[in-house]
Parts: structure tokens; C-alpha cells; sequence
């Protein structure tokens, strides 16, 4: 480690790209972009008490197929980010979590993976049912 | 600012903080942070698997579905927790990567009182959509 840095620029990125990396950026942008689906969602839902044809006509646009299409990815993005936030916790609160992190990672991926597929198949199947 | 990112820089530059405040409010922002996630996993998978994957999913979410749901005191109640906890915890989450990202002091604050703002309407207009729905309100035309 310290070889690889001494004759590097000083302080050019902290971040050295490993797999811990990688799971606290999806982490961020998943999180951010679920918290901006809340805003549109909140708000959309509060059409509600303004008139029912209102929000039909505003909840038809989460029936387009592209939409749909996103919906799938909120999902994903959903399902990442409590995969993810679970084994964080674990490795913080469980006494044994830090030592066995990179195992956690490792069912973390499967667990990421099956529910994906579990949540994103059926999607696909209704969203072709509904063209 | 060129200081040389020396571990006794560093310290120097941790330590003021820690000093600083009196204090807890990150401790329990963390853990915060911590059990509403645990909470909105189970939370949220409900309202997935629902509005989501069962029967037919978000193709079947019109004003009548919604008016059912929200009748009921039982969702009334898993709705307003969910608008809460996600809220807030999207909010806190929020507030870290400001903190993260925005350096200067002045935009530091007003991109958090934006971000206060902003989730404070979003936790209002939920709680005022709850409260005030009437499922019996006429379908005109």
C-alpha cells in the first residue's frame, strides 16, 4: 500500500476503488434517487384529495410502459439499497460483523441478485401482459 | 489551503470537532439511521409486494384502489409511519452527503435549509393527505 502511494501526487483521491467503494456509492446514488421518487410520489398521491379524476389521470402516466420500465428500476434500486443498509447494520451492531464483512458481501450479492430477479421477472411479464 | 494531509494534521483537524460540540446528535442520527432502515425494510417490502408485484401491480392503482386502502385505519396508520420514516431517514441521508460534498459554510447552510424545507412539506402535505382524505368524494362528470 505505502509503495504504491510514495511517489504518487499527494492527496490527488482517497479512493483507492475497492469493493467496499463500490457499495457505498450505490448506496448514495441509490438513496438519492429513491428520495427524489418520494418528492414526485408524496406529491402525486396528494392528488387524491383534490379530485379523483385528477389523480387518475396523473397515476395513468406511471401506467406507460416506459414508466413502468423505471418502476422496475426503482425497485432494484430499493432492494439494493436495504441489501446493503442490512449488512451495514449488521457489520456495526452484530459483534461478529466486521471480521466477517467480506462473507457478508459475498450473500449479499446472492440475496441482491434473487429478490431482483424474483421482483423484476414478474414486472416484465405484467408490464408485456399490459402492452 | 495547503496543508500536507499528515496524520497529525489530521488528528488536529478531527479533534476541534469532537471538542466543539456537546452534544450526541450524530450518535443518534446514526442509530437512527439504523433502526428506520431495519423498520422500512419490513415496511416497504408490504408496500411493494401490494403496489408492486401482486395482482396486476401499479396497472390496477387508480383513485378507487387507493380510496379502499386508505379507508382502512390499519394502512392509514402503515402509510403515515412509512411517509415518516422514509422520509426523515432520506432526509438525514441527505444532510450526510451535503455535508460531504458541499465545502463552503454559507452554501452548507442554505442547502440544508432547503433540504429541511423541502422534507418538512413533503411530511406535512403526506400527513394533511391522510388526515383529511374522504374516500366519499364524488366522481364528477
Amino acid at each position: 500500500m505505502a509503495t504504491s502511494t510514495a511517489h504518487a501526487p499527494a492527496r490527488k483521491s482517497f479512493y483507492r476503488g475497492g469493493e467496499g467503494m463500490f457499495t457505498w456509492v450505490l448506496h448514495r446514488v441509490t438513496g438519492v434517487l429513491i428520495f427524489v421518487f418520494l418528492f414526485a410520489h408524496i406529491v402525486d398521491t396528494s392528488l387524491i384529495v383534490v379530485s379523483p379524476q385528477l389523480y387518475d389521470g396523473v397515476i395513468e402516466v406511471y401506467h406507460h410502459p416506459l414508466i413502468k420500465l423505471m418502476e422496475i428500476g426503482l425497485v432494484v434500486a430499493v432492494l439494493y439499497h436495504a441489501c446493503n443498509g442490512i449488512r451495514v447494520t449488521l457489520v456495526d451492531f452484530w459483534s461478529k460483523g466486521a471480521q466477517r464483512n467480506r462473507g457478508m458481501m459475498r450473500v449479499q450479492r446472492v440475496v441482491f441478485v434473487a429478490l431482483s430477479a424474483g421482483a423484476a421477472i414478474p414486472m416484465t411479464l405484467q408490464l408485456i401482459n399490459d402492452l | 489551503m495547503t496543508q500536507l494531509n499528515t496524520a497529525e494534521n489530521r488528528s488536529r483537524a478531527m479533534q476541534p470537532a469532537r471538542q466543539r460540540t456537546s452534544s450526541n446528535t450524530e450518535l443518534y442520527s446514526w442509530i437512527f439511521m439504523r433502526v428506520s432502515g431495519i423498520l422500512l425494510v419490513l415496511l416497504l417490502f408490504g408496500h411493494l409486494w401490494i403496489m408492486h408485484l401482486i395482482e396486476g401491480g401499479v396497472s390496477r392503482v387508480n383513485f378507487a384502489f387507493v380510496a379502499g386502502r386508505l379507508a382502512s385505519p390499519f394502512w392509514q396508520t402503515y402509510d403515515w409511519a412509512l411517509l415518516f420514516l422514509a422520509t426523515i431517514h432520506g432526509m438525514n441521508g441527505m444532510r450526510i452527503i451535503i455535508s460531504d460534498y458541499v465545502r463552503t459554510p454559507q452554501k452548507r447552510f442554505w442547502a440544508k435549509m432547503a433540504l429541511y424545507a423541502t422534507a418538512g412539506f413533503m411530511l406535512l402535505l403526506g400527513t394533511l393527505v391522510i388526515v383529511t382524505f374522504d374516500p366519499a368524494l364524488p366522481l364528477e362528470g
